[in-house]
């Protein structure tokens, strides 16, 4: 194999750069230019098509991550025609951003494992994948799904739940009470939060960056605000950042605690359930004195935050933090202390480092699995290149060790809280924006709760969106639930699923 | 006859209100106020003046199950002495029409639950009558340790022990069968440990996932029957671990009650403070009954 060796651009997260420095690829290059950076320890962030003039040329862009020296790589192909060969069986962590490519372009990656659409919706350019015809349905969850066959019988698990979560549709391959496979079909709540963006920024823009999936409001909003900031070359004030840090780290902390008392919960023990449940309250409470909404909404806007914070709203705040620190550490502690909790927790749904690797696998569920990966620590920006948070990593992949990295988390996010509230910089909170940059890309990453929210955009001449590809953690981790499950207790299903606790609607946009 | 009639009063009125007990107790554990001491009997109420939904795929076993079951369970209890009072229904042998009445119950419960065709369904049924392998001997060892301490067959005779209480050497084999007993209790009305009454997650649910297909007056037939198992077990075991009576009528009645209510906190405090048994791990704790019962028999013959 003539393996063409050109280099890939080289960018920091949250910095816009000239769509011209964009290498563009032989296709052949572009595949071992991903091959090569995946070997040698770097990740894929996203992997996404952008639509040409010409109907029947598509580009395909990928950013590739190198964690241990905080730098992104971009590079991008032409595809020519409706096929282009899959790189997953070399390469697994693609596989889902291949099957996107499929549904969305109608460009089918020759070679994929198991080539079915993500989010049933229609293609953005007529062609069709899978040939079907435009007068067919194309609804979520109706499709083949993997078979054992023989004695292994099919249990199928939603859309509709008996309790209030989302809509998804689980198919397990069982014998008796053991899994052997699980197949996770999604799409029930996708809206085209993609293809609304484009030519924005709208008004509405933002408002679409805090929806995408509403327990990572601040998270999301951020990523967004970063992209308009880095186009538009606003300079935002160390205060506004300080706000942001403190309001992502607060979303953490609610949804972390809520988390905690859900597993508790699962496992039928009241009393951290109860207590979690309440805390989670308390913090989001925190969250509403900030901004007014209790999920962040309003409080990150472009050039800086919503609202600003006067010392009064700062001591209440570290007030309430003591409280709620003090609640949890009990409510908490009461899990760990507990032999029957520590029982369903440890050894259930294991989920190897290797295999969190090969899948790229994000967030707690890839720290739980000794992965140390933290965009707050790998890709730093706006207060995190300044205040640093430890990672907390550990190496069992179970369910306790998910359990157990949120609560490491939820103590070095209130450390992190207290310490950038007391020392809050002087300025204003919010600066203007101006226009974006014609021909720019942007990649904004930040550490969600539940991980890496990746946000690019690419704006055309007139300096509007041409393409705004979002990746939120969910996207990546589904992957991860359904092989933690393998060989897994049905029963504990429940329980697996609430220790990744992922978004159906951020996988879905 | 005064007594009859207050052994089926109480059989037919007290069940709901242990549910509202153990709900109180664990609310208090969460630190909540928890629903009000009589809102199973609201439940019950709102459920039969609902309407229902039938699928079209049950037959009339699905609608007779829960009926049937109620039957099986009442006449259970009418068999079952309370405190020192002779129970309504007595005969020798009355021991396994007890104990049958019992599995009858189960037999329709979970053929009404395969009668919807649900694979959820099918599971819970499974699940169910797994365990009950485990749950049905230890209560037929039980039962005949106390046959052999009174040397009777008819249930009234075993449970109420010798007018002079029972022989010190007794007292080994009853304390294991009343931890034997304790275990069949929670796993026969499906709490915690065994089971989580409270479990919105199909996946995990053993008894609530076979009825998730009933409801209205059908689905309030099935809670009632769950709480008169956990008040006719807890007759059964009130005998071995409270043998107490005064000799006074009204007394006794009102020590009993109170007994009752008791042990209905005993099973909120259990489930408050442990979770949930991993699925494949509730047999060892059945197994652990049975041979508790088992180890009972053996020291009482050797």
């Amino acid at each position: 194999m003539n393996r063409d060796r050109e280099k890939m651009v080289t960018f920091t997260n949250g910095w816009s750069i000239d769509l011209d420095r964009v290498p563009t690829f032989t296709l052949d290059a572009f595949e071992w230019a991903i091959l090569d950076a995946v070997d040698q320890g770097k990740r894929v962030v996203a992997l996404f098509g952008v639509p040409t003039g010409q109907p029947e040329v598509t580009t395909l862009y990928v950013i590739l991550a190198q964690d241990q020296e905080n730098y992104l790589n971009a590079a991008r192909t032409q595809i020519e025609g409706d096929r282009f060969p899959s790189l997953t069986p070399r390469c697994p962590q693609v596989h889902l951003f291949e099957r996107e490519i499929a549904e969305q372009f109608g460009l089918v990656p020759g070679g994929h494992p198991w080539l079915k659409p993500v989010r049933s919706h229609r293609s953005w350019t007529g062609r069709d994948a899978w040939d079907r015809s435009p007068d067919q349905p194309i609804l979520p969850g109706v499709s083949d799904f993997y078979r054992l066959g023989g004695d292994v019988h099919e249990v199928a698990v939603g859309p509709v739940h008996a309790g209030i979560i989302e809509p998804g549709h689980f198919r397990f391959q069982c014998h008796g009470e053991q899994v052997f496979h699980l197949e996770i079909a999604l799409g029930y709540q996708h809206r085209g939060v993609e293809q609304a963006m484009r030519g924005g920024p709208h008004p509405r823009s933002i408002h679409y960056a805090e929806t995408l999936a509403g327990d990572s409001t601040v998270a999301h909003a951020t990523s967004y605000c970063q992209v308009i900031e880095s186009l538009s070359h606003c300079q935002k004030t160390a205060r506004a950042q300080t706000l942001r840090g403190v309001s992502l780290e607060l979303e953490r902390l609610a949804n972390h605690v809520g988390d905690l008392g859900a597993l508790a919960n699962d496992v039928g023990f009241l009393p951290t359930a109860s207590f979690c449940g309440r805390i989670r309250g308390d913090i989001l409470n925190m969250t509403a004195l900030l901004c007014g909404s209790r999920f962040g909404r309003g409080m990150i806007r472009p050039g800086g935050v919503g609202f600003d914070v006067d010392q009064a709203r700062v001591t209440a705040l570290l007030r309430q933090l003591d409280a709620a620190e003090k609640d949890a550490a009990v409510a908490v502690d009461l899990l760990w202390e507990t032999p029957s909790v520590m029982s369903r927790f440890e050894g259930i749904g294991p989920l190897p480092r290797q295999v969190a690797l090969d899948l790229g696998i994000v967030g707690p569920a890839a720290r739980a699995s000794g992965l140390s990966r933290d965009v707050r620590q790998d890709q730093p920006c706006g207060v995190f290149r300044f205040a640093h948070i430890p990672v907390s990593v550990y190496d069992t992949g179970d369910v306790f060790a998910r359990a157990y990295i949120r609560w490491l988390e939820i103590l070095q996010s209130m450390r992190f809280i207290r310490e950038n509230l007391r020392a809050i910089p002087a300025g204003a909170c919010q600066v203007p924006v101006g226009p974006l940059t014609p021909n720019g890309l942007v990649v904004a990453l930040n550490e969600g709760w539940r991980g890496e929210v990746c946000h690019v955009a690419i704006t055309d001449e007139t300096g509007r969106f041409a393409r705004y590809k979002i990746v939120d953690p969910s996207f990546h981790n589904w992957s991860a639930l359904a092989y933690a499950l393998r060989d897994q207790q049905i029963s504990d299903f429940p329980l697996c699923n609430k220790s990744f606790n992922l978004s159906y609607c951020g996988h879905d946009l | 006859m005064m007594h009859i009639l207050m052994h089926g009063l109480l059989l037919l009125i007290m069940p709901p209100l242990l549910l509202g007990v153990i709900n109180k107790v664990k609310a208090w554990f969460g630190g909540r106020v928890g629903p009000p001491l009589l809102q199973p009997y609201s439940d019950l109420v709102k459920l039969m003046r609902k309407g229902m939904v039938l699928s079209e795929t049950t037959t009339w076993v699905f609608r007779f199950g829960p009926v049937i079951t109620l039957a099986a369970v009442i006449l259970a209890g009418l068999v079952a002495p309370m405190g020192r009072f002779a129970a309504p229904v007595t005969f020798t042998g009355d021991l396994i029409f007890f104990a049958y009445l019992l599995g009858l119950a189960r037999f329709f419960t979970t053929t009404a639950a395969l009668d919807t065709g649900s694979p959820f369904e099918g599971m819970g049924a499974a699940r169910e009558v797994a365990f009950a392998c485990l749950t049905e001997p230890a209560l037929f060892i039980a039962l005949l340790v106390l046959a052999k301490i009174s040397g009777s067959l008819t249930l009234a005779d075993m449970l109420h022990g010798p007018m002079s209480g029972f022989p010190a050497q007794a007292a080994a084999p009853l304390i294991l069968v009343a931890i034997g007993l304790f275990a069949v209790l929670l796993a026969e009305t499906c709490r915690i440990p065994v089971d989580d009454p409270n479990t919105h997650l199909e996946l995990t649910m053993i008894h609530e996932v076979m009825v998730l297909d009933h409801s209205g007056p059908l689905f309030g037939v099935i809670l009632y029957t769950a709480a008169l198992k956990l008040f006719i077990l807890g007759t059964l075991l009130l005998h071995v671990i409270a043998p107490f009576q005064t000799g006074l009528a009204w007394l006794d009645w009102s020590l009993f009650l109170v007994q009752m209510l008791l042990l209905a906190a005993v099973v909120g405090v259990v489930e408050s403070v442990m979770a949930r048994l991993q699925m494949r791990h509730v047999p060892y704790l059945l197994v652990a009954a049975l041979l508790s019962c088992g180890f009972g028999f053996l020291l009482l013959i050797g």
